[in-house]
């Protein structure tokens, strides 16, 4: 399943070469500058938003979450009096209503593969208070990561892909940056620091920008899909991941829901090849209903 | 003319076909040499597959690279580049120090290695595609002077390298208890004071290199970003290398079969702080892991120990110092989990492994119950009923160390209290154990008490456990038998026999002179008589 972004991202890039080779050389080739820059600087959003489709949904949880684990910071004041509550390790964050937050959803199959999306800007990790600011990031491959140092103390930002090259860099002074990114579809790229060994960060990288990452309500959306019909997954890092299929309908929305439940939860251990856990739940995850806008 | 041309492509297209066809011939049979080398000499570690699993692998800690990952630890390039080629020609000649990898410069013809390298690649798709990775430009050297070294120092404490490798460089930082390398296995901290088990050598070279691009797979990052980022100089990066590298001793250390306790008639040093014991010569004492007897221990953490030893002519005391990372038991709890994963990871898990959480550091310095006639020893693993090992073990527990018997290891029978004559003062500081033995020569308890005698060579081995590696009973690091050698006092006719010897040749010498000189003198006299007549 990879083959197909990979061949994409393969064009992709010869396309941004062609850009480079194009603007830097003035005695290049006139037409492949002019389709280069057409490629680059205008880029149409390939699905054509009067027919597109989107998909609303909520992640829900039922059954006692996982329970956290107090961080001890004390060798860190500096990263301790970040928070105004003692900092927990928490694997599940469950809402008020019961909404599953960190939850990284995305389409994982049937997208045409051939569609081309404009860039899109920068996503950001942070390293704030000794924690991964956000705890789950949603990426597009070759989109620009951001990864910076807030705070006055070591961290290091070690990766640890396998379709991917993983890459291990030291931030050892507030306010360090540095610019990355993926050329490969990926879910998940476990982040550690090893300095602070609670600290875990997940990247989730797809070769569409269908993909989001539910905040403590559970709520999700994915916005301007070809009409069709699609995978859609859920990834969780302690109860796995939940896949459906969803018919996106023509110039309208439609409702999905994931449900997650305490006897799901594998073994947390994060930041390791094995990590992912399939539930093979599609029979049971439902969606809701389709509305015709 | 339009012939020409029309025959001359075909024959061309078919001469370019075999020049693919032999070049990719070439290629296969490389691919197959390296393959018939790798089978033989590395998948027993690394796998058939080349995943790193092999049949050895889990006996090992570092575990053996996983090939399939392209994942290299020393490199010239960037982290999360692949290595060159030479880089990993590099790794294969000299191997991994301190880890089960060897070096196989010696070993193997250079295209069997160069082959080699194309099979190892061959495992993983990131070689497939891609230009040739570069190597990053290092530059060289610039010398090292007091300055140099002050200025790594305070960049050792700016960018918090102790963190995982401690203050003083001993692997003992506080984050050091929770390191995994990327495949989940516990990682051990490097101990800055021991470079000659550095993974990818111990030059300021090395160092400066793997400050610049990590050690993949591990929590070693780069730091390349300081410098990008100007936060720091390249100069400024290579004072942190030679501050590192003047962590160790300016050579490596050699084994020596013989401990000399010098004699030293003034006050013996009653404690391991002692300003004199940096006078004394330490002698290196490398320890490996107790693979004879089960339960048997393949991931011993103290895999060397420094002996300094002196005598007054009537008690001898032994310092025995080593990189330990705790206290065990740690009073932080991250070490007690530390312990356990290292338990859970190694194989083979033999019955009868008494380790427990909580279990105290140990050594044991070991000699042969009675002073052997010839060569014969007792084992090296605290003897048997036929030769008992005489013990003087320590325990970082009651902080005291006891006069054992024991035949055999795990044996030990502690003497009773009246025939105690050793004692023991201990400190940790800094990620390093320091204990001090102290026993007269000679003891009343001549029965069970091995006597010292000056002079003579006396066995002695040692063995070492870090409760906070998982390491317990017969699971511990142990050392062949090595001597012990109590200085003589030089007796007054050692310097007086040359004086004496010299004094009497030079009278004898004189004599045979004057004598001869007499003679002719008497001989010219009569000569001269003779003649008058």
């Amino acid at each position: 399943m990879f083959k197909l972004p990979y061949l994409r991202n393969l064009v992709t890039s010869s396309l941004a070469t062609a850009v480079v080779m194009g603007c830097g050389g003035g005695d290049g080739d006139g037409g492949a500058e002019d389709a280069g820059e057409a490629t680059a600087a205008v880029m149409e959003h390939p699905v054509d938003a009067a027919t597109a489709g989107s998909i609303t949904g909520l992640v829900i949880f039922t059954g006692t979450p996982s329970e956290g684990d107090m961080i001890d910071m004390s060798e860190e004041p500096a990263c301790a009096e970040v928070h105004a509550t003692p900092p927990m390790r928490m694997p599940a964050v469950v809402g008020a209503d019961g909404g599953l937050a960190n939850v990284f959803v995305h389409l994982s199959e049937g997208l045409d593969p051939s569609l081309q999306f404009p860039a899109e800007e920068a996503a950001v990790l942070d390293q704030l208070g000794c924690e991964y600011v956000p705890h789950v990031v949603a990426l597009s491959t070759g989109q620009q990561l951001t990864v910076r140092n807030s705070d006055p103390v070591l961290h290091n930002v070690n990766t640890t892909p396998t379709e991917n090259r993983g890459f291990n860099r030291s931030q050892p002074q507030v306010g360090m940056e540095f610019q990355t990114s993926f050329p490969t579809a990926e879910v998940m790229i476990p982040v550690r620091c090893d300095v602070h060994g609670w600290m875990e960060s997940y990247i989730g990288v797809t070769a569409h920008p269908y993909h989001a990452v539910t905040g403590e309500d559970g709520s999700f959306a994915l916005e301007r899909l070809p009409p069709g019909t699609y995978t859609l997954e859920a990834w969780h890092e302690l109860y796995g991941t939940v896949t459906q299929s969803v018919v996106v309908p023509e110039s309208g929305d439609v409702e999905v829901m994931f449900e997650f439940d305490e006897s799901m939860a594998g073994r947390h251990v994060p930041l390791r090849p094995t990590l992912i856990i399939s539930h093979e739940r599609d029979g049971r995850a439902t969606a809701v209903r389709a509305t015709q806008q | 003319m339009t012939r020409t041309i029309l025959l001359a492509v075909p024959v061309l297209a078919l001469a370019s076909l075999s020049t693919t066809a032999a070049s990719a011939d070439a290629q296969d049979q490389e691919l197959s040499l390296g393959k018939d080398v790798y089978d033989r000499w590395c998948a027993g570690c690394h796998g058939v597959d080349g995943a790193g699993a092999g049949p050895g692998a889990a006996t090992m800690l570092p575990r053996p690279r996983d090939f399939t990952r392209a994942q290299y630890q020393v490199r010239t390039t960037g982290t999360g580049e692949l290595p060159t080629d030479a880089d990993i020609m590099h790794v294969i000649d000299v191997g991994m120090p301190g880890t089960a990898m060897p070096g196989w410069e010696d070993a193997l013809s250079r295209d069997e290695r160069e082959a080699l390298v194309a099979y190892l690649k061959s495992f993983s798709r990131f070689f497939e595609s891609g230009p040739e990775p570069t190597p990053l430009e290092f530059g060289s050297a610039p010398s090292s002077s007091e300055a140099t070294i002050t200025e790594g120092a305070r960049l050792y404490q700016e960018i918090e390298c102790w963190q995982c490798h401690g203050q003083a460089g001993r692997g003992d930082g506080s984050a050091a208890a929770t390191l995994d390398d990327d495949l989940g296995f516990p990682n051990y901290a490097a101990d800055l004071t021991r470079n000659w088990l550095f993974n990818g050598g111990g030059a300021v070279e090395d160092i400066y290199r793997v400050l610049r691009t990590g050690l993949d797979g591990t929590p070693m990052p780069t730091f390349s970003d300081l410098i990008e980022s100007d936060i720091v100089t390249d100069d400024q990066l290579w004072s942190l290398a030679h501050y590192v590298r003047s962590l160790s001793p300016a050579r490596a250390p050699a084994v020596r079969e013989v401990i000399t306790a010098t004699l030293d008639e003034s006050e013996l040093p009653s404690t391991p702080d002692d300003e004199r014991w940096a006078s004394v010569q330490p002698f290196y004492v490398p320890l490996a892991g107790q693979v004879i007897v089960k339960p048997r221990w393949f991931s011993p953490r103290v895999t060397n120990i420094w002996v300094r030893a002196l005598h007054d002519g009537e008690d001898v005391v032994l310092l025995v110092s080593w990189t330990d990372p705790t206290q065990s038991p740690s009073s932080d709890p991250d070490w007690a989990s530390f312990a356990q994963r290292v338990v859970d990871t190694m194989e083979p898990k033999d019955e009868g492994s008494t380790w427990e959480p909580g279990a105290p550091d140990r050594l044991v310095v070991q000699f042969p119950q009675t002073l052997p006639s010839g060569l014969e020893r007792p084992h090296f693993l605290q003897g048997d009923a036929r030769r008992p090992a005489y013990l003087w073990s320590w325990s970082s527990e009651e902080d005291r160390a006891v006069e054992m018997v024991a035949e055999g290891l795990a044996t030990g029978q502690q003497q009773p209290d009246e025939n105690q004559q050793l004692s023991a003062v201990s400190t940790w500081s800094e990620g390093e154990w320091r204990v001090l033995f102290r026993r007269p020569l000679m003891t009343p308890d001549i029965a069970a008490d091995l006597q010292l005698p000056l002079a003579t060579a006396v066995p002695i081995a040692f063995q070492a456990w870090d409760g906070d590696n998982g390491e317990a009973g017969k699971q511990n690091a142990v050392s062949t038998w090595y001597f012990l050698a109590l200085e003589e006092a030089t007796p007054a006719t050692v310097f007086m026999a040359p004086v004496a010897a010299f004094v009497l040749t030079a009278a004898f010498g004189l004599g045979v002179v004057a004598r001869a000189q007499r003679r002719y003198t008497e001989a010219e006299e009569r000569a001269g008589q003779a003649g008058g007549a």
